[in-house]
């Protein structure tokens, strides 16, 4: 993450944000309940790469097609593609994302965030480290990796 | 000198000849000699001695031929002629000798011809050589006219079969030259044409590495400059064209076409009259057919061309005119393509009509003069008019337009035929229909209005789909009639018709929708803005259509059926009545008319029907406040005090309301002097009266009045407005109207639509509600002090009500002081002050002040309860507010940390996605 280290993939494929939720009457009628959609997990996604100045949707990292929530249920699955297969942020992205949607999620929901099947050299490891309630827990005690999530999270511009 | 010449002639030592010229320009010796001299090479048996010494000859003549006598020069020619005959080596020295002889002055006559006569008998060959010299003698001599007929025979069987493209390009010229010149081609114009025209259309392509640098293009253009140099070639040309346009070669199509273009412009029109039907075909061809956009546009241009030519030619008494016959053919063609239902062919038909009327303003109008010709033909006329208009070319807007003028000057009876285009929806047409009007006002009278009064008011019993184009219809009938009421006269008929639709709207007998009678009080409107400002304009309005609108506005008042109907009425009336009066500025018409509004009004009121009165004053509010200020209104005081009264004294709540806006508005106008502020004092007296008895049932009325005087004084920084405004707060103690006088707040400080704003002509003065603010803050923070607490909700709504009118700017920098009440306003039950409040604090909490800060326990704790209101707005807001908290200073907010992320994760699951967008973002700040 320095400036001495070199970049895994410093020349990424960036792909086109999809623009700003339209409005709908709907939303904005008080009576009406709105369910909890993909679009809006996705939405709350918007997080930077660790590597590049780019979100997680620019990168192509995540897709609003992988996002599949059932608000009913309360289940919320995310996978996400790594740039490259052998990228070694993976893990902190999927760390990321899932710390992002347990912050932006009301409780009831079960977060289930791996990588696209195929895309990553480690899959298995990695979405075993993900699922791992208690790792996620170790890993967010750990302050300098909390920092680093942080950053990726943070919306502020630095 | 011989030993010069031996050494020229044997020695083949080429200076020397140079030495020999010189010898004969000095002096030394005389050409005669120098002949002498030569004679033993000149009559040698080898061909190559005999060449070289007739070169030398010819060399020195070429330096000197200025000195010879006329004699010598006889002499050399019938040497030179002679010598032509002999061994082709001696040839070109011979020519250039022959040519150093034409540039002589003393040249004898005849001499040329006899010369020319003996190059064409005697040479075959060298043919460049040749040329040259014929460049020159063409040059040189106006004798040879004399040779004529001749001299061009001879010169076509030299240049009869070339190939050299060098030498086709110099036999061009020289062919050019001769059609230029005028020589007298005789009975070899034919020949002349066949040995040129043979090679038309150039299909040359110059090898990769050409020496001589010829290309096609020149080939081409000095071709073409032969072809279309004479007039002469016309009967020979025009069917070549034809029969080239024929071919399938697209260059030379394009050649055709351009070569044509080139030749009519010198043509009369009796050499095209015969071929005039071949070549429209041939044209109309390639138009419509042709794949390609430069064949297409050369095509059109020669049509342009054509027709220029046509139109240029003087006529004869006797003759047909030709121009009239090629337009019949034209229109014949493209009428049938134009009336077709297939729309396909009708852009080139407009096009190549349009080629043709662009070439002269006399086909265009040649074309419509003689009616019994083309009276057939004004349907389709009108059709590619139309079709025309509605093509985005702009200068084929203009063309149309234009042709459309001309159709208008010959008769009415034809823009009626027009109009039934309008189906068609063309947005151009109206426009057009308005230039025209201005010149053919009569034309318009008579036949254009009727026929759209016919449309409009046509039967409606249709289906539902066709209701909407019969809709549309009606809409462009509108628009058109005020795009032609331009004219005094126009308008004067057209009115009528636009009254009629909205009397018959109101009686219902024809069913028009509401927006077609707003459009056709915009139709007013716009006539009223565009009509000529004369008398008679004047008195048509005076005594036709303000009348007739008041009645009808009336009569829509007491009807009261027509809500909606009747609402927009009143806003185009008065505008409209406004802008009469602005226009005009006829005062006596409008105060008449006021005085008419009023007479009628006040008899209704004593009927008591309280609908119809509300109405009535709705009305007159429209009429009186919209007026600009220097606009006399008469009666003015009667007018006041009805008003008042009847604010003060109905019980029927639109028609009081309204009654206080107009008095408000005439209030706000009235000039300042005494007899506004004994005016207002009185009004004062009587509501403070009304107000201070707690029993009286009209206190509504009285308030209302006041609150509006208020507002009118406030606008215009009115002295006694402080005295009314404290009145204002002292009513916020109390029980029954202290929540109307909170409200009252927003309507002092908000912008109204109908009245006492700047486009009704209001004395509105800037930065009133700053003001306002900064005079009143302090008494508001200490009445909500000193108030019940009952009362507080009161003074909060108050205070929400004007910080929020207030700029951004003025607030960031007046709340600091505000702070501990607006906290106080969170915590107030009413959704609206909460909203109005939390709005107001949002932009300061982006650039919180230290007051503030250390108020942050109560602000966090409100704003976290607010999350949980049960307006959608309120939890968005105060989301939003929170977020922006977590930008306070880290040591600042960090212990409110934990408990505001407890308290977001409600929101998070909220049932709207607006606000969980804002929980989300807010959430992950913290």
């Amino acid at each position: 993450m320095s400036g001495g280290t070199r970049l895994e993939n410093a020349n990424p494929v960036i792909f086109q944000r999809s623009g700003q939720r339209l409005h709908t009457a709907t939303e904005e009628d008080e009576d009406v309940h709105d369910p909890i959609d993909d679009r809006e997990i996705f939405d709350i996604l918007s997080i930077n790469d660790p590597e590049h100045p780019l979100s997680l949707e620019e990168l192509n990292v995540v897709e609003q097609i992988r996002v599949k929530v059932n608000d009913e249920e309360s289940t919320v699955g995310v996978e996400f593609t790594p740039t490259i297969p052998h990228c070694s942020m993976a893990t902190l992205i999927g760390l990321s994302i899932k710390v992002k949607l347990l912050r932006s999620l009301p409780e009831r929901f079960k977060i289930d965030v791996h990588i696209t099947p195929g895309s990553h050299a480690s899959e298995e490891a990695v979405n075993k480290q993900l699922a791992d309630k208690e790792r996620v827990a170790a890993a967010l005690e750990n302050s300098s990796l909390l920092e680093v999530v942080n950053q990726c999270l943070s919306t502020r511009t630095i | 000198m011989l030993s010069l010449v031996e050494e020229y002639v044997s020695g083949l030592q080429d200076s020397k000849a140079k030495d020999t010229a010189k010898g004969v320009k000095d002096g030394e010796f005389t050409v005669l000699q120098l002949v002498e001299a030569l004679g033993l090479s000149l009559t040698s048996s080898q061909p190559h001695t005999r060449a070289r010494g007739v070169q030398l000859l010819s060399e020195v003549l070429q330096e000197c031929y200025g000195g010879l006598t006329e004699r010598e020069v006889e002499v050399l020619i019938a040497f030179y002629e002679n010598r032509l005959k002999d061994h082709y080596v001696i040839t070109p020295p011979v020519l250039q000798g022959l040519r150093a002889l034409t540039k002589c002055t003393a040249l004898p006559p005849g001499s040329a011809v006899s010369m020319l006569r003996s190059l064409f008998q005697d040479v075959h060959v060298q043919l460049s050589y040749r040329k040259q010299n014929c460049v020159f003698l063409c040059d040189s001599f106006t004798e040879l006219k004399g040779l004529g007929a001749d001299f061009v025979f001879g010169f076509v069987q030299s240049m009869d079969g070339e190939r050299d493209p060098r030498n086709l390009l110099l036999a061009f010229q020289i062919a050019k030259s001769i059609v230029h010149r005028g020589y007298d081609l005789g009975k070899f114009t034919e020949e002349l044409f066949e040995v040129t025209s043979c090679y038309f259309p150039i299909d040359f392509s110059p090898p990769p590495n050409d020496p001589h640098g010829i290309t096609r293009e020149e080939l081409i253009l000095t071709l073409r400059d032969v072809l279309a140099g004479t007039p002469q070639f016309a009967e020979f040309l025009l069917p070549l064209i034809i029969e080239k346009l024929d071919s399938d070669v697209q260059s030379a199509k394009l050649d055709s076409l351009q070569t044509l273009t080139a030749c009519v412009s010198q043509y009369e029109h009796k050499d095209l009259a015969e071929f005039l039907e071949g070549l429209w075909a041939s044209l109309r061809r390639e138009v419509f057919q042709t794949s390609s956009e430069k064949i297409e546009s050369a095509g059109l241009a020669a049509l342009t061309a054509l027709t220029s030519c046509l139109s240029r030619s003087v006529l004869n008494s006797d003759s047909e005119d030709s121009l009239c016959i090629f337009l019949d053919l034209v229109l014949k063609d493209c009428k049938h393509h134009l009336c077709e239902p297939d729309l396909k062919l009708v852009w080139p038909s407009a096009k190549l009509l349009q080629a043709a009327c662009s070439a002269s303003n006399r086909a265009s109008v040649v074309k419509y003069e003689p009616e019994s010709v083309f009276g057939a033909f004004r349907s389709s006329l009108c059709s590619i008019v139309f079709s025309a208009v509605t093509e985005t070319n702009a200068s084929l807007q203009i063309t149309a337009s234009s042709v459309l003028t001309s159709l208008a000057q010959q008769t009415g009876e034809m823009i009626c035929g027009t109009h039934s285009r309008f189906r068609f929806g063309q947005k151009f047409s109206s426009d057009c229909a308005g230039a025209l009007a201005e010149l053919h006002p009569a034309a318009f009278i008579t036949k254009l209005i009727p026929r759209l009064k016919k449309e409009m008011f046509s039967d409606n019993n249709r289906e539902a789909s066709e209701q909407q184009s019969h809709h549309a219809l009606r809409q462009r009938c509108l628009s058109a009639l005020a795009a032609v009421s331009i004219q005094p006269s126009v308008v004067q008929e057209s009115t009528p018709v636009l009254l009629e639709v909205l009397s018959s709207a109101h009686t219902g007998s024809v069913g028009f929708s509401v927006e077609e009678v707003v459009l056709t009080c915009s139709s007013l409107q716009r006539i009223a803005e565009q009509v000529q400002d004369t008398e008679e304009t004047g008195r048509c309005f005076h005594d036709i259509i303000i009348p007739r609108l008041l009645s009808l506005a009336l009569q829509a008042g007491l009807q009261g059926d027509h809500l909606d109907i009747v609402t927009n009425l009143h806003k185009n009336f008065s505008y409209y009545l406004y802008l009469t009066a602005y226009i005009l500025y006829l005062k006596s018409v409008l105060s008449e008319n006021v005085f008419l509004l009023i007479h009628i009004m006040f008899p209704q009121k004593q009927k008591g029907d309280s609908w119809s009165q509300s109405q009535m004053v709705c009305l007159l509010m429209g009429c009186v406040c919209s007026l600009p200020r220097s606009v006399e209104v008469p009666q003015m005081d009667q007018l006041l005090l009805q008003l008042e009264e009847l604010s003060c004294t109905c019980s029927h709540p639109p028609s009081y309301t309204s009654a206080a806006k107009c008095f408000a508005g005439l209030v706000n106008k009235r000039a300042p002097g005494d007899s506004l502020d004994s005016l207002i004092q009185s009004t004062m007296k009587r509501v403070y009266s009304v107000l201070d008895s707690e029993s009286s049932s009209v206190r509504t009325q009285a308030f209302t009045l006041m609150i509006w005087v208020a507002r009118a004084l406030l606008l215009r920084y009115h002295p006694l407005c402080t005295a009314l405004i404290d009145k204002l707060f002292s009513l916020l103690d109390d029980a029954d109207l202290g929540p109307m006088a909170a409200d009252g707040f927003s309507l002092l400080m908000s912008d109204s639509s109908d009245v006492l704003n700047r486009s009704c002509h209001a004395d509105v003065r800037i930065m009133y509600r700053q003001r306002f603010f900064s005079e009143n803050s302090a008494k508001l923070v200490q009445g909500f002090n000193a108030a019940p607490q009952e009362k507080k909700p009161n003074y909060l709504k108050a205070l929400s009500n004007i910080v929020n009118k207030l700029p951004k700017q003025v607030q960031v920098t007046e709340l600091p002081a505000l702070l501990s009440l607006l906290l106080e306003a969170l915590s107030c039950p009413d959704q609206g002050v909460q909203l109005s409040t939390l709005s107001c604090l949002e932009p300061v909490l982006i650039d919180p002040p230290a007051a503030l800060i250390q108020q942050l326990e109560a602000l966090v704790n409100r704003l976290l309860a607010l999350t949980s209101s049960r307006a959608m707005n309120v939890r968005i807001v105060s989301l939003r507010c929170i977020h922006a908290v977590s930008r306070f200073p880290v040591h600042e907010v960090l212990p409110f940390r934990a408990r505001v992320l407890r308290a977001l994760a409600r929101p998070l699951d909220d049932k709207k996605r607006l606000v969980r967008d804002e929980a989300v973002q807010a959430r992950s700040e913290w």
